[in-house]
């Protein structure tokens, strides 16, 4: 999206660039390095955004990327762009919020499953509900990393932790399943180990109009151990064994369904399970419907001739 | 106290239409010239319970509800349950009579709807009119709007009532009709208030009550009647807030409302989000991306804003939040004033507070200091909360319209352009220092995202000068204590102002003085009067800045008297603590006078308050009346 003025001269710089985006732009000049532990999943999610830079055509100062509390959340301080490193559970509302006020940013959201399928479940449900113009990024790691490994929204029954120590007894929540229903208008799954499909899953995500959630399969050695490295792994797209229409929304639900049982019976099924063309963003609802203004917000600020509508004119109806 | 002054209760069912009939006659006061001044009481409930609202009017300054009132407009309650006396809840059907008697003032005059309040419904209704000399006018109100028009008109017909035994016509009535109404809906509402009238100047009158006399100068040309919440949206607007962001609940929900129903139009955004901890996090993402944003909430509805308004003091990320508050704990009372939020909104949140907090004490300063709390926040960038109550922001008040006639103020504070951001310091990595150890004033300018030259990490994390996580004890010194340095250039910066958010009342070389915050402040300046005249020496201070707290005004002011009653509507005296914390001093010199049973002070309460425990040196240990309670001062 290009804007009208050049207050943000980093909007829409990449389509000036002769030379194309090189993923090492999002890499910090010197500091800070990866903190994570060795063969964490984690990792993989910051080498696949970055690779998707140069796919999605976007700058490092056109992309805010609004995280989480927990590892996952650390992403933004790996990934050298705007980054607003929130807190636990409240990624969304800060970033969407963002998007509103200037839909020329690429906006980016992540954290853990503990994060966006727990404590922040009640704004996953009405950001994929309300379908703004971002991408969520879910490290799916089935356990609270950062805290040292209780049971998280996604453990599997009968994990065993430091806080349920005769096993959970709780079945786990469906995350592709609940973002669907929600209302998400994209939805997929990759994994760690999967670079490839990762970063082709992200740059779709990001181009896509609308709310798209993927949920990345982060494994954690350090607390999860028994869990699985998420190999191997089938691309649901790739596998003959499959077959369903992305676009039909039964048909995803099912495959949905099917992939989150799947997961805790040992077989990690990824790719693309729903994608709704052509269904208008939020931003774009709410100014059709007259609720948000034509040009972004933010640029209203620097420009010198607007004329601010002033309360003084509105005080016919209290005389 | 006197009659010079008309206090007009009209009271019936909530859901009967009492607020916006009271509405019109406050303004059709208004354009008579008279200043006016409204009290709201109603209960938590859509269709049905005692509901009240008092127009008060005189043709001399009116600040505060009055004592008791001298005219009652009884309706019926359409919406009643349980006519029986025995019922938990009484008899609801006659609480429009019942429940408005012991407030009203000798020789008070007495107007009740026959067609849906029977006399006998009300214990010794004529005995005690006998006794204190009220007026009473049996109407059948809802006979006469039914033969005229519809039942539902029969406020009309008490407002015609109300204009025939005041010795007004009903002009002024009809083109405020005319102004909202049109077609059969006005013609007929107009024939009913006529003949309301016809009917009642034809009866005969004992009483002398008449409209007052006389012209406030605030009336006196394009005045406009506005209430505390109108003056904090327009604050916000006039400050070029363009985004807001909440979850409906009483009686922060009124400034939620204007603004959603104004910002449309303006090519602003308003979300009503899933809960308050979404709503004032979204405040914080408009604002980091460059936008004036705000939130706010009442009293349960800020406490889920706890975490995001501290991330807001560590990410230094400007926002407003407006606190109305009601009475508590928990659900407590929702639809009933009160100041017990204040330590709830001074230390809430996890860590040492730096924020900016403000409580008007009047509708004129709703509008000033929500203004200023953009100020404030915008440039020193931190969350600056205004505080105002379910009193302030349900009271309307007279004001000239050139009060309104002033510039805008978007301007977005200490942010940097790409052509300054060039010049900025930046980390070899070429990350900018969005966070500088070194400023003096404690603010480091911020850029936008988007801008080139400009990323940063925002962090709810101790982070280093580029935002980056960091536990380094030399940096966190320096950052808490340059977050610290804000605060304090705020308060120099409020001191060094030509006008004070604190507001002195009554004579300066008084012997005592009375001492408020927030809403109290024009009860407080009536007592004041009405003290001197009696032949005290008497002053007050309504204090509006409580955080950074106004040291050297308020040391002063005690420093001036030799006692000082501190009337605030909480149980625990919060402001008395707070004062006593920040200057560490005056505890034996202050004493409280303290109301939390969901009703505002009267004027009257304040001057007993005064009377019986400052200066008077025989004070026994319990001087509290009926529904005050008073708390003597250390060592007393
Ligand atoms: C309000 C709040 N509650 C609890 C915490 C402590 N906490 C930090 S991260 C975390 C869970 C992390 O798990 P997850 O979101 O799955 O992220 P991961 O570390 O696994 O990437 C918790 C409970 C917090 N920071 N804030
Ligand atoms: S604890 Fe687990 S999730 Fe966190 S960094 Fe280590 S391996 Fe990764
Ligand atoms: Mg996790």
């Amino acid at each position: 999206m290009s804007q009208s003025t050049n207050v943000f001269g980093a909007i829409g710089d990449a389509q000036e660039r002769e030379e194309g985006i090189d993923r090492e732009e999002f890499t910090p000049g010197i500091e800070p390095q990866a903190t994570w532990c060795p063969g964490c999943g984690d990792f993989g999610v910051l080498k696949a955004l970055k690779g998707a830079m140069p796919e999605v055509g976007r700058t490092p100062e056109e992309v805010l990327l609004v995280t989480g509390i927990g590892c996952s959340g650390k992403l933004s301080s790996y990934f050298d762009s705007y980054g607003f490193h929130s807190i636990h559970g409240r990624a969304l509302p800060v970033a969407r919020a963002a998007k509103l006020a200037n839909p020329g940013l690429e906006v980016i959201a992540a954290g853990g499953d503990g994060d966006g399928y727990g404590i922040g479940g009640n704004h996953f449900t009405h950001t994929a509900r309300e379908n703004h113009d971002m991408t969520y990024i879910v490290f799916n790691n089935e356990i609270f990393g950062l805290t040292k490994g209780q049971t998280s929204p996604t453990s599997p029954k009968g994990h065993e932790s430091k806080t349920q120590p005769h096993g959970s007894a709780k079945d786990p929540v469906r995350p592709l399943s609940m973002a669907l229903s929600a209302g998400a208008s994209y939805v997929a799954r990759t994994a760690a180990v999967n670079p490839q499909q990762a970063t082709e899953i992200l740059a779709e995500a990001i181009e896509h109009d609308g709310f798209a959630h993927v949920d990345f399969l982060t494994q954690c050695p350090t607390w999860n151990k028994d869990a699985k490295q998420y190999v191997p792994y089938t691309d649901v797209q790739q596998s003959e064994e499959y077959d369903f229409d992305v676009h039909d929304r039964r048909e995803a639900a099912r495959m949905m369904h099917e992939t989150e049982d799947a997961l805790y019976e040992g077989t990690v099924l990824t790719g693309r399970y729903f994608v709704e063309e052509g269904r208008r963003s939020y931003g774009a609802e709410k100014a059709a419907t007259g609720e948000a203004p034509e040009t972004p917000l933010a640029e209203r600020y620097f420009d010198p001739d607007y004329e601010w509508e002033r309360s003084y004119d509105l005080l016919d109806r209290h005389r | 106290m006197t009659d010079d002054e008309l206090i007009w209760r009209i009271a019936g069912g909530s859901g009967d239409g009492i607020d916006s009939t009271s509405q019109n006659f406050a303004k059709a006061l208004m354009r008579t010239g008279l200043d006016v001044f409204t009290h709201r009481h109603y209960p938590s409930r859509i269709r049905g319970g005692h509901t009240f609202v008092e127009v008060r009017a005189a043709g001399h300054p009116v600040k505060s509800r009055g004592d008791g009132y001298n005219f009652l407009l009884a309706l019926g309650d359409s919406f009643a349950r349980n006519p029986q006396d025995e019922a938990y809840y009484g008899n609801e059907e006659a609480k429009p009579l019942t429940e408005n008697l012991d407030d009203l003032r000798e020789g008070g005059v007495i107007v009740y709807d026959t067609g849906l309040l029977d006399e006998g419904d009300v214990d010794d209704l004529e005995e005690r009119a006998a006794e204190e000399g009220w007026h009473v006018y049996p109407l059948d109100l809802r006979g006469l709007a039914r033969e005229h028009g519809s039942e539902v008109m029969r406020n009309t017909a008490g407002v015609g009532a109300t204009a025939a035994l005041l010795g007004m016509d009903t002009g002024v009535f009809e083109e405020l009709m005319d102004e909202r109404m049109s077609g059969d809906v006005l013609a007929t509402n107009v024939e009913i208030l006529e003949m309301a009238h016809e009917e009642v100047s034809g009866m005969e009158h004992t009483h002398a009550l008449q409209l007052p006399e006389g012209t406030h100068e605030d009336a006196a040309d394009s005045p406009v009647l506005l209430s505390g919440s109108n003056a904090v949206a327009y604050g916000a607007l006039d400050a070029g807030c363009r985004f807001i962001a909440g979850y409906p609940m009483t009686p922060w929900t009124d400034v939620f409302t204007i603004m959603s129903q104004n910002l449309p139009e303006m090519g602003g955004i308003s979300e009503q989000v899933e809960d308050e901890i979404a709503a004032a996090s979204l405040a914080i993402g408009a604002s980091h991306a460059g936008v004036k944003a705000m939130s706010g909430s009442s009293g349960g509805g800020f406490a889920l804003m706890s975490e995001p308004l501290g991330m807001a003091e560590m990410t230094e990320t400007p926002i407003v939040l407006v606190e109305a508050m009601r009475a508590g704990p928990s659900t407590g009372m929702p639809t009933k004033p009160e100041q017990a939020d204040l330590e709830h909104v001074l230390y809430t949140s996890q860590g040492d507070s730096n924020r900016v907090v403000f409580a008007p004490g009047t509708v004129r300063e709703a509008y000033e200091q929500t203004r200023a709390a953009f100020e404030m926040a915008y440039e020193y960038h931190l969350p600056a909360i205004v505080v105002i109550d379910q009193k302030l922001s349900g009271e309307v008040a007279v004001i000239p319209d050139e009060f309104f006639d002033r510039e805008p103020d978007p301007g977005l504070g200490a942010v940097l352009t790409e052509a300054e951001l060039d010049e900025a310091a930046h980390h070899a990595s070429g990350v900018f220092d969005r966070y500088r150890h070194d400023p003096e004033s404690g603010v480091s300018p911020r850029s936008i995202p988007g801008q080139a030259g400009g990323r940063f990490l925002a962090s709810g994390n101790e982070h280093t000068p580029q935002g980056h996580i960091a536990e380094d004890p030399d940096n966190r010194v320096a950052q808490m204590d340059r977050r610290a340095r804000k605060l304090a250039s705020v308060r120099a910066e409020l001191d060094g102002r030509e006008t004070s958010h604190q507001t002195p009342y009554g004579p300066e070389d008084a012997e005592y003085g009375i001492l408020t915050w927030g809403s109290q402040q024009g009860t407080a300046e009536e007592a004041v009067d009405r003290l001197n005249d009696d032949g005290h020496s008497v002053k007050a201070l309504g204090v509006s800045d409580l955080m950074p707290y106004p040291s050297a005004e308020v040391a002063a002011f005690l420093e001036s008297v030799e006692e000082c009653l501190v009337v605030e509507m909480n149980a625990t005296a919060q402001f008395r603590g707070l004062t006593g914390k920040e200057l560490g001093q005056y505890g034996e010199h202050l004493s409280s006078l303290l109301k939390y049973n969901g009703d505002p002070f009267e004027p009257a309460e304040v001057v007993e308050g005064f009377e019986s425990i400052v200066g008077d040196a025989d004070a026994d240990g319990d001087a509290s009346g009926e529904s005050t309670r008073i708390v003597p001062a250390v060592g007393d």
